[in-house]
């Protein structure tokens, strides 16, 4: 089901998903964050624009990186904001989830921030909240991760600017890996040249060529002549059965070393949504060498979620405006 | 006293507020800044007319647009360039400068944001033109005119090969 994440004058009201977000939109998110990249560079970094909202932060499954960063995002806009870490495992999920759900609403919540491991809580949530209330997904199970795809188009944005003669490799496990669906969304949305995927059989959807994508098994014609090229996490967590012989096999065939860097253009990016395994899909000395833009990402992260987070608040506004 | 519309008449009273700002900062190495979009128009003008050497850095732009206080009522403004102040402000003299002065929201805002950059020793608003309709205890130092007009219309600075202002009844389009 797709639920209506834009309010009927193309505002952003929910941001669950890249699919079907045109692009004008996908590159009002980056300019915004653009603006408010500078903040990070103040003295005091703050706006006060979304002074006595509150928002919170609903993580069912882990998270450092996106969580924090949405809530220095949320901070940075002097939101009030409360994280909630929820193990999903306690109670059954469908029930607990609304009743969770009701209770912090309850609370004049403005905006739901939510990250899950079941794909399409997000979606789900959005349903059911209060018509005054915005959700984000952070994350649902293997299905998207929206503002992780779009802080990755800023950072191509920042290095390459025009999206139309770029190729972009992304390496790894596409089959549990909501970012790169997300990113091949954007990606395609953005008019990116040619959007390559480079992986092992089983390790990739089996759908791959309905995306509008080139598929590769090796890295040597993958990554031949690209310009952005996107690891992967190997999704220890997330794989069931044997779908790969051994970590170490895998960073043998796909794991990014500075010899496989070289098939890249010279000025080719190196990108990763984090956390990093090092030594199974990337070398040291490629995440930390002078391609790798993986902490630009993080910073990014910050801009693109103000970006988002006011965006949708802003909307909600308007309706109240209308009504 | 009557309107000025034309860029000569603008062109006068720019040279009055440079004179004065002159008079009263020349020895205090002011920093300039200007509110976007109409004030920075006004800041580069009086930066022109002073000269390259009479404010201590290049002009500085505020975007207030994360500052106003409507948010609530109509959201997000079009996007226009983010804030640059390329100077500490700390214990500096600033000359703020915006086009219009109505209500003194817009320099409410604009104080907040200044502030968020550090304490300035002094900050001093002048604006081209001050019409009636002040809604807080906050007025401008030094102005070109001073305008009364009916509620209903409207004032804004264009900028076509030199600055005119015009005019308009609420609701009415702008001429492009």
């Amino acid at each position: 089901m797709q639920s209506n994440q834009l309010t009927e004058s193309g505002q952003l009201r929910h941001f669950l998903t890249i699919e079907g977000l045109k692009r004008p939109l996908l590159t009002e998110i980056m300019d915004r964050a653009e603006q408010f990249s500078s903040i990070s560079h103040r003295q005091v970094k703050k706006v006060p624009l979304l002074r006595g909202k509150t928002i919170i932060n609903l993580f069912f499954e882990n998270s450092t990186r996106t969580r924090s960063t949405f809530e220095l995002a949320a901070k940075r806009l002097s939101a009030d904001v409360m994280n909630f870490n929820i193990s999903t495992s306690a109670t059954s999920k469908g029930e607990s989830l609304l009743d969770t759900l009701h209770n912090l609403e309850a609370m004049h919540t403005d905006m739901f921030v939510v990250r899950h491991d079941q794909s399409g809580a997000a979606e789900f949530i959005a349903q059911h909240v209060a018509p005054h209330v915005s959700v984000i997904n952070a994350g649902d199970g293997c299905h998207a991760h929206p503002t992780q795809a779009m802080l990755d188009m800023f950072t191509i944005r920042r290095h390459k600017q025009d999206f139309a003669n770029l190729r972009v490799a992304i390496i790894g496990d596409l089959l549990h890996s909501r970012v790169a669906r997300s990113q091949i969304q954007a990606l395609a949305t953005l008019g990116v040249g040619e959007i390559r995927v480079i992986g092992p059989q089983t390790l990739l959807p089996r759908d791959s060529h309905t995306l509008g994508v080139h598929v590769y098994h090796d890295m040597a014609s993958g990554l031949k002549d690209v310009d952005v090229i996107i690891t992967l996490r190997l999704q220890l967590e997330r794989m069931q059965g044997a779908l790969l012989p051994s970590a170490r096999e895998y960073f043998r065939c796909y794991g990014l070393t500075e010899e496989k860097l070289k098939y890249a253009k010279p000025d080719a990016i190196v990108m990763h949504p984090g956390p990093i395994n090092r030594g199974v899909e990337i070398a040291s000395s490629v995440a930390d060498g002078p391609q790798s833009v993986i902490l630009e990402q993080v910073t990014h992260g910050i801009a693109i979620r103000m970006a988002v987070m006011s965006m949708a608040l802003a909307s909600q506004s308007e309706q109240a405006e209308i009504e | 006293m009557t309107m000025p519309k034309t860029t000569a008449e603008i062109d006068s009273l720019l040279e009055e507020m440079a004179e004065t700002i002159r008079e009263e900062l020349a020895d205090k190495d002011p920093l300039l800044v200007g509110i976007h979009t109409g004030g920075v128009w006004v800041a580069k003008a009086l930066q022109k007319i002073l000269g390259e050497d009479f404010f201590d850095a290049p002009l500085g732009t505020l975007n207030i647009a994360y500052y106003r206080d409507d948010f609530t009522r109509i959201g997000m403004h079009p996007q226009v360039s983010p804030s640059d102040l390329p100077f500490e402000v700390d214990n500096r003299h600033l000359v703020l400068v915006d086009d219009i002065f109505y209500s003194g929201r817009t320099t409410r805002a604009a104080l907040n944001e200044i502030f968020d950059y550090g304490r300035p020793a002094s900050v001093t608003l002048a604006v081209l033109i001050e019409r009636d309709g002040r809604e807080l205890p906050i007025r401008p130092d030094i102005v070109g005119a001073s305008v009364i007009l009916p509620r209903n219309q409207h004032l804004k600075l264009r900028n076509k090969d030199g600055l005119q202002l015009e005019i308009r009844a609420a609701g009415a389009p702008y001429a492009e």
